[in-house]
């Protein structure tokens, strides 16, 4: 747990951290880490991950549609929109 | 110095097929095409706080359909998973999809290519998954719009084996896999609309060589066409790079059309970590026995099937069948064609393929809107068939038909275009002809056996075409050489 | 009138001794004197509240009760993660502090159906992350018992709110003990129900596969109404259960004689301070003396909970906290040179420190090369903590255990130290692992300040817990306390 890469996990995570921030960080979850790090000595061969509590089968709804439009309604709660579209920086391919 | 032919290449096709539900794979919002920006998007394709992904039943019927159409495996359980990144047509910052556990699995899917060669294609998998929105970047100063009307249209996306060597293999893969899906009624096949669009694995390595070579993908190519000349482009470049000491990178490079050469995709090569895990708020998708069974009841007839069948039935090419069994509809046109035509299949089949095809095609028609029908195209083939018209004239015939919808018989009747089957006259204009003509007679009976064509023309000519083109034969080849 | 039950208040109007207008004006003269105090509510919406009472009214004059809503009139609170349409949904956060969600949570519309009417929203830690609503973009929100100390959290506004006897009841949200624990530091009854019991639909998620929504009240009676109206399938939520609901206050007067009680030795261990130890003795002494036998029972892998869960939870928050990105609604920051700033710069500004950590945490542990020692191991462990709660409910009807290892702490004690504030869940955090449902009541004070006792249920099996927490309730009156000088 010492080489996180704290950088690079804000950087995938899309969060900006000034330096201070990024070293108070990084502390921290040092001791988060060294908290979850328990874990690894619990054995577990032959344990069935269990990625949900239910053990259930995911269910379906017949293919109507239900929703019209709210354009309008959606996108007065948006910072900035033109022609109906969601406005960001340009996009480079 | 090695050539070209010391390569080999090794190609796979990822293939993303819209599946042609009303309401997309997770919410209830419209999947049609064409709709005004974000008019299609609801609060759970807009990935609004608080709301849920619930599973559209018929996104798992189609991809059953499939599956039964690749005679793969259906899995009993299969997962749906988040894969994570940002990006602006990606609204929630994750897109569903299926990773370790897709519902499709070990596939495969026949091709006949043009030179009657059959190969099996295998599919390692087909998973479910959702459609991002779009992008568009004119018509905004220095900004882009992100219309997310196409975010959450279901997808099945289809992955090959490493198997084909060829762009043409590449090709014959994908119209197969077209027609498939078209046959299956699981998605409309519209490619300009980008419902159904390919992505191409590439590599090459040295014929003999059991190494696959480092491969890069090619997106964004979305014609056949587009294909064909991608992966030729690509090939080409790779095998230059590595013939001249340089190495293949991995990375995602971009078809451009207009160009016709792929380029790298700098943007997108930001060592991506997509932090794949289930996702919590879907739970796995069971499909039972039962439901496959019930899918697998009306499975129509699959269009190798139906290539056999055409081939046996009847007495077809290798290459007719394909061409006549690549679109459902076309096959339905030919088959309504035969049934209501004293004509061979075989002549059906070169008029459907030739004349209609052609003219639709100048016309920029699609089947369902032919003027001519099967049916009357049928009675036309029925008119050459029993020689009341020559196939020439029906070509006239044909286009008048075209234009003024109206039946083949009217049209021959109404411009006199009978055949002309009455020897003694025939034999009278060819007397004639040949005393007219002097000068070819006796250079034909030289031995300029060309000029045969000629004297045919001249009767044709003084007929008005309608001159039975077997009767002139074999009159002119009696007259001809009786000295 | 304030510290009355939902039970009463719901006689009250029936008995036309009152009003809902009448309620609804109490309750909001309160909670404009309290709230300055307390930091309870992020938003009040007396407009909205009047016009319901009104229609509650006049429907009543016009009915006999048997035909009206059950809770017709009476007042609620949501917390501020539960989606409402046309008044603000912050989550705690300066992300949406400007966020007007265009529908209601599927809770939110039961309990306006059940006839509910809601006075406003209450306070929270920043997206449900947190043991103390501290970590509130609003500030935090105080102790109505000692108002320097913490009411727990993360829905402390909605416990506060409920033992200061601003609103009979409220909704809260629990994905590690976001109920059980405030409840148990603010001296009142709150229900984790079994997940899929409640739909999450409209509930603003931190960790989908953990959250379960649930009622905060002043006695296990009004939990059970609350529950009649809360609980139900809803197609709009994948992961809700479609079974019949039962009518919870069906079982509340049944004898508890010879259930069994498991008191897991776990958590009977020295991380409980021995003045706390007392009272969780004391209750369980009342309760055998109900009839209940008390069994020592092992959940061996109690103490990887907390590591299991601080795996999970992030993993899971990482990923659905991505959506707030500028773009579609909520914080954006100025000025954006290109879109990664767009993304980064709102996300770091819109975003408190906790909210930050725990995406940090569930990135790294999802990312390429942890996966599988972190997340994977983290869900093999969860599966090993259910089958200690199958094993033990296969010997006994309910566990017994504390709320929390110690009462309310004083703010900013642990504010600096995400670790010990952690520490705070480590009695509840096995039960969201699991997906069963616990509840927590007040059973005693140490120092002024309220203890809790915790009482698990196997799946689905809320009557169950409901009935002894009532028979409890019956025969003592800690639930009645309230505090004397706000």
């Amino acid at each position: 747990m010492s080489s996180i890469d704290v950088k690079n996990i804000a950087y995938l995570a899309r969060i900006a951290m000034p330096p201070q921030e990024l070293a108070d960080t990084e502390q921290k979850l040092q001791q988060i880490f060294a908290l979850i790090d328990h874990l690894q000595a619990q054995d577990t061969r032959n344990i069935e991950p269990m990625a949900h509590p239910l053990a259930l089968a995911q269910r379906s709804l017949p293919d109507v549609v239900t929703e019209s439009d709210q354009r309008d309604k959606f996108q007065a709660l948006a910072p900035a929109t033109e022609l109906g579209c969601y406005l960001v920086p340009i996009v480079i391919e | 110095m090695s050539t070209n032919n010391d390569w080999e290449a090794v190609i796979g096709l990822e293939v993303h097929v819209q599946l042609a539900t009303k309401a997309k794979i997770f919410s209830g919002a419209s999947t049609q095409y064409g709709a005004e920006p974000n008019r299609q998007a609801c609060a759970v394709d807009l990935g609004f706080p608080g709301v849920l992904p619930v599973l559209n039943r018929e996104v798992v019927t189609m991809a059953i359909r499939l599956g039964l159409g690749i005679n793969a495996q259906i899995a009993p359980r299969s997962i749906f998973a988040r894969k994570n990144y940002f990006y602006p047509d990606l609204p929630k910052g994750y897109q569903i999809t299926q990773f370790e556990l897709p519902i499709v699995q070990q596939g495969h899917l026949p091709i006949v290519m043009d030179d009657g060669r059959e190969l099996s294609i295998g599919i390692t998998r087909a998973h479910l998954e959702e459609d991002a929105g779009k992008s568009l970047h004119e018509a905004f100063h220095q900004m882009t719009g992100i219309d997310l009307n196409r975010a959450g249209v279901p997808l099945l996306e289809i992955v090959s084996e490493p198997e084909l060597r060829s762009s043409a293999e590449a090709v014959a893969y994908l119209k197969t896999l077209h027609a498939l899906v078209c046959y299956l009624e699981i998605c409309d096949g519209n490619l300009q609309e980008g419902s159904f669009r390919c992505d191409a694995n590439v590599s090459v390595r040295k014929k003999g060589d059991p190494k696959l070579g480092t491969r890069t993908e090619t997106k964004n190519v979305n014609s056949f066409r587009f294909v064909e000349r991608a992966i030729d482009y690509e090939i080409a470049r790779q095998i230059q790079v590595l013939e001249s000491g340089g190495k293949i990178i991995q990375e995602t490079r971009l078809y451009d059309a207009e160009k016709n050469e792929t380029r790298s995709m700098r943007s997108k090569e930001n060592a991506n970590d997509y932090r794949y895990f289930p996702d919590p708020d879907l739970l796995p998708l069971e499909v039972s026995p039962e439901w496959i069974a019930e899918v697998a009841k009306d499975l129509p007839e699959l269009p190798w099937q139906k290539r056999q069948r055409f081939e046996k039935e009847y007495a077809l090419s290798a290459y007719d069948a394909n061409v006549l069994s690549s679109q459902k509809t076309l096959g339905h046109y030919f088959e309504e064609t035969v049934k209501a035509s004293q004509a061979s299949a075989k002549l059906c089949a070169n008029w459907v393929m030739g004349d209609l095809l052609a003219a639709l095609n100048k016309n920029n028609l699609a089947l369902d809107n032919s003027p001519i029908s099967a049916k009357s195209l049928g009675e036309l083939l029925t008119q050459i068939a029993n020689e009341t018209i020559s196939g020439k004239i029906a070509k006239t015939v044909f286009e008048l038909m075209w234009t003024s919808k109206t039946s083949a018989k009217e049209i021959i009747d109404r411009e006199g275009l009978v055949q002309n089957n009455d020897t003694g006259a025939l034999e009278k204009i060819i007397d004639s002809i040949l005393s007219d003509n002097p000068k070819q007679l006796a250079e034909y009976r030289e031995g300029k056996d060309r000029l045969f064509g000629y004297f045919v023309g001249e009767v044709m000519k003084q007929t008005r075409g309608k001159a039975n083109p077997n009767q002139v034969n074999t009159i002119l080849k009696e007259k001809l050489s009786a000295e | 009138m304030p510290y009355k039950t939902l039970t009463d208040l719901k006689n009250a109007l029936e008995q036309k001794s009152i009003s809902s207008r009448e309620l609804m004006t109490q309750a909001l003269t309160r909670i404009e004197t309290l709230n300055p105090k307390l930091n309870a509510f992020i938003s009040v919406n007396a407009e909205m509240a009047f016009k319901a009472a009104d229609k509650a009214d006049q429907l009543r004059a016009q009915k006999n009760h048997a035909e009206l809503p059950p809770l017709l009139g009476l007042p609620i609170a949501h917390k501020d993660l539960f989606c409402t349409d046309g008044i603000k949904t912050s989550c705690g956060s300066k992300m949406l502090d400007n966020f007007i969600a265009p529908y209601d949570a599927t809770v939110v519309r039961k309990c306006a159906e059940a006839g509910l009417i809601s006075l406003g929203k209450t306070n929270m830690d920043e997206f449900a992350m947190g043991s103390s609503t501290e970590n509130s973009y609003y500030g935090p929100t105080r102790n109505p018992w000692n108002t320097d100390y913490v009411p727990g959290g993360s829905s402390g506004g909605s416990a506060a709110a409920v033992a200061a006897g601003l609103v009979p009841v409220s909704t809260g949200s629990d994905t590690g003990g976001s109920i059980r624990q405030p409840a148990a530091l603010c001296g009142i009854t709150g229900l984790k129900p079994s997940y899929g019991r409640i739909s999450r639909y409209g509930m603003v998620a931190f960790a989908s596969s953990l959250d379960q929504g649930g009622p905060f009240a002043r006695s296990a009676e009004d939990i059970a109404w609350l529950m009649n109206a809360m609980a139900g399938f809803d197609p709009r939520d994948s992961t809700s259960l479609d079974v019949p609901v039962p009518d919870y206050t069906a079982d509340l007067e049944k004898s508890i004689q010879g259930l069994r009680i498991g008191l897991p030795k776990e958590y009977f261990n020295h991380s409980l301070a021995p003045s706390m130890q007392k009272i969780i003795d004391e209750a369980l002494k009342t309760l055998e003396k109900l009839g209940a036998q008390l069994v020592e029972i092992s959940l061996p892998h109690s103490d990887l909970a907390i590591s299991s869960y601080y795996v999970i939870a992030p993993a899971e928050c990482s990923s659905n906290l991505s959506r707030y990105d500028g773009v579609r609604f909520g914080y954006r920051c100025e000025n954006p040179q290109d879109l990664n700033d767009l993304y980064s710069r709102s996300r770091g500004e819109g975003f408190g420190a906790e909210v930050k950590r725990r995406i940090l945490i569930g990135t790294y542990v999802l990312s390429a090369g942890y996966y599988d020692a972190y997340y994977l191991q983290a869900q093999k462990v969860r599966h090993l903590i259910k089958d200690d709660f199958d094993q033990a409910f296969r010997k006994v009807d309910v566990i017994a255990a504390p709320s929390t290892p110690t009462p309310a702490f004083k703010i900013g004690e642990k504010a600096a130290d995400p670790v010990t504030m952690y520490q705070c869940d480590i009695y509840t955090l096995a039960l969201n692992l699991a997906g069963l449902p616990g509840l927590s009541m007040p059973v005693g004070f140490i120092e002024g300040l309220p203890v809790g006792l915790q009482l698990m249920g196997n799946y689905l099996e809320e009557s169950r817990i409901l009935n002894m927490a009532h028979q409890y309730q019956k025969n003592t009156d800690w639930h009645l306390q309230h505090p004397k000088d706000l």
